[in-house]
């Protein structure tokens, strides 16, 4: 027995009486039904997990990676002098967009966290801070580097590199944890809807035994269940996923300063990628009952 | 149509039939007789596919069987009509239904006209719309004689047809076999019932086989 794309074309075209011969009811229905729906509700949050992990990624990885600081550790009486060293130098550095040093308020401010607001700066030995933008192309850090440390001596270039990186492997991970979740949740619909087809096929061995002496051939046997099956998962399926999508669609908007936990809902044109689950919980319902139906029907006379 | 050739069958080591050699020729009426147990049935399952010979050759409608793929044995039980002793419906579908199923599977539409004529000619016009759960043993030797020619096969195998129905149930569905009979058709019966044999025998020339020692041979006169 082949399963090729007539059997697809039966599928979607539907035989009233096709579909008569297996009988209606079983608890394999609502199995079917329960899995697709609660597998389905799943994958899309697998999906959003995955999509949030990789915007995460992109954007520490773009932010990150397109600066750079210069911290400017001298004594009080230099400091000034060597931060205006440091910045003659970016201006005639290749790959620098812009370069600035912050301000004794915006130091104060990323401080306060820790420090409180009240600090005073001007009475403590803390580095100047001089942020540096990157243009598209660029800067050579192991050059700057060298420059500085001949002309700015208490100047030390941090490119991002050390810290930017497990950040952004990190994201990376969970994208890819999201990508394994949504093939582990489509592995597991393919098993229970293999077990579900075996025990409908067993169930009706009689049905199938019937359709067999009156002339039936393994094809259209298959095709009665693998189109029931395909159905009941497609439509277990759309359900799993409308209300997983209004799910997602109640958590929290991305917000720039609440982390990752509130951008875990789909963004733009992704809002169309959930559509996608009940198709691929279709498609396993009908390579998986495909299958079943083939095994079984393959050790009958 | 159907032609065994030194057919012999095992099953678990030992063999139920042995050097069988039988044609079942275009619009011939066979009766299959001999004890329970002796491989009646197996023959039967032989003759339309349902079980390949351990040894010999069967020929059903020109073609071995053992050449034959799965949709090709599909297609020869579309020209063989087989009625069981213990015959199987789809218990969720009527009668009816249940009738034309042939016709469905093979992607066939019934004739309203074709199907009630059918029904009538096995008296079951009126049961048209009962589940087969609903049928006495002898309505449901009929619907399943009715489901076994809705095809128009050109064999028609009844194995053990009256096995479960009353004496005057069994002749009505024998004159029904023997319609079928002059109507052109080949039928094979396999019984242990010697009357229906000789009841038939009025009506039609029939040739009597019994197996005997796992062999088949022709039936003396004592029938």
């Amino acid at each position: 027995m082949k399963l090729d794309l007539k059997v697809l074309q039966a599928l979607r075209a539907g035989d009233k009486q096709a579909d008569r011969v297996v009988p209606p009811s079983g608890f394999t229905a609502q199995l079917t039904l329960f899995a697709a729906a609660a597998m389905a509700f799943l994958a899309v949050f697998a999906l959003a997990l995955s999509l949030a992990s990789g915007r995460l990624a992109q954007r520490w990885g773009d932010e990150l990676g397109r600066t750079a600081t210069i911290r400017i550790v001298a004594p009080l009486d230099q400091r000034a002098a060597q931060t205006e060293a440091a910045l003659r130098i970016l201006e005639t550095t290749k790959g620098v967009a812009k370069a600035r040093a912050l301000t004794m308020e915006e130091q104060q401010e990323l401080l306060a966290p820790w420090f409180g607001p009240d600090l005073k700066l001007d009475q403590l030995p803390v580095p100047q801070l001089i942020e540096v933008l990157e243009d598209d192309n660029g800067l050579d850090p192991a050059g700057l580097r060298l420059r500085l440390s001949a002309e700015v001596p208490g100047a030390i270039l941090d490119d991002h590199g050390r810290w930017r990186l497990p950040l952004v492997q990190a994201a990376s991970r969970l994208r890819l944890l999201g990508w394994v979740l949504i093939l582990l949740i489509t592995a597991t619909v393919a098993a229970m809807i293999t077990l579900a087809a075996n025990a409908a096929l067993s169930a009706n061995a009689q049905v199938i035994a019937v359709l067999r002496l009156v002339g039936a051939t393994d094809r259209y046997i298959a095709q009665a269940f693998i189109r029931r099956f395909t159905l009941r998962a497609l439509s277990g399926a759309a359900v799993g996923t409308v209300l997983a999508m209004f799910a997602v669609l109640l958590l929290p908007g991305a917000q720039s300063d609440a982390g990752f936990l509130t951008g875990v809902r789909f963004q733009g044109w992704h809002w169309i990628l959930p559509v996608f689950v009940p198709l691929l919980s279709g498609v396993v319902a009908f390579a998986a009952t495909g299958a079943a139906a083939r095994r079984t029907l393959g050790e009958l006379s | 149509m159907i032609e065994l050739e030194n057919v012999a069958y095992s099953y678990g080591g030992g063999e139920l039939l042995s050097d069988i050699s039988l044609k079942l020729a275009a619009g011939s009426f066979h009766f299959l007789t001999g004890p329970s147990g002796a491989g009646k049935t197996t023959l039967m399952k032989l003759c339309y596919g349902a079980l390949l010979p351990t040894a010999g050759h069967i020929r059903v409608f020109g073609a071995d069987v053992r050449e034959l793929d799965r949709d090709d044995i599909a297609m020869v039980r579309r020209r063989v009509g087989v009625v069981h002793q213990d015959v199987k419906f789809l218990d969720h579908l009527d009668v009816s239904e249940n009738i034309k199923l042939p016709l469905t599977v093979s992607g066939r539409s019934s004739e309203g006209a074709d199907l009630d004529e059918l029904m009538s000619w096995v008296g079951l016009t009126n049961r048209a719309n009962a589940l087969p759960a609903e049928l006495s043993g002898g309505e449901r030797q009929r619907a399943a004689l009715a489901r076994a020619v809705i095809m128009s096969p050109d064999v028609v195998l009844a194995d053990e047809p009256t096995g479960n129905i009353d004496w005057e149930m069994s002749q009505r569905l024998l004159r029904l076999l023997i319609e079928l009979n002059k109507m052109g058709k080949t039928v094979l019966i396999a019984t242990h019932d010697l009357s229906l044999i000789r009841a038939t025998k009025a009506h039609v020339q029939a040739r009597v086989l019994r197996i005997a020692n796992r062999r088949v041979q022709l039936a003396g006169a004592d029938l």
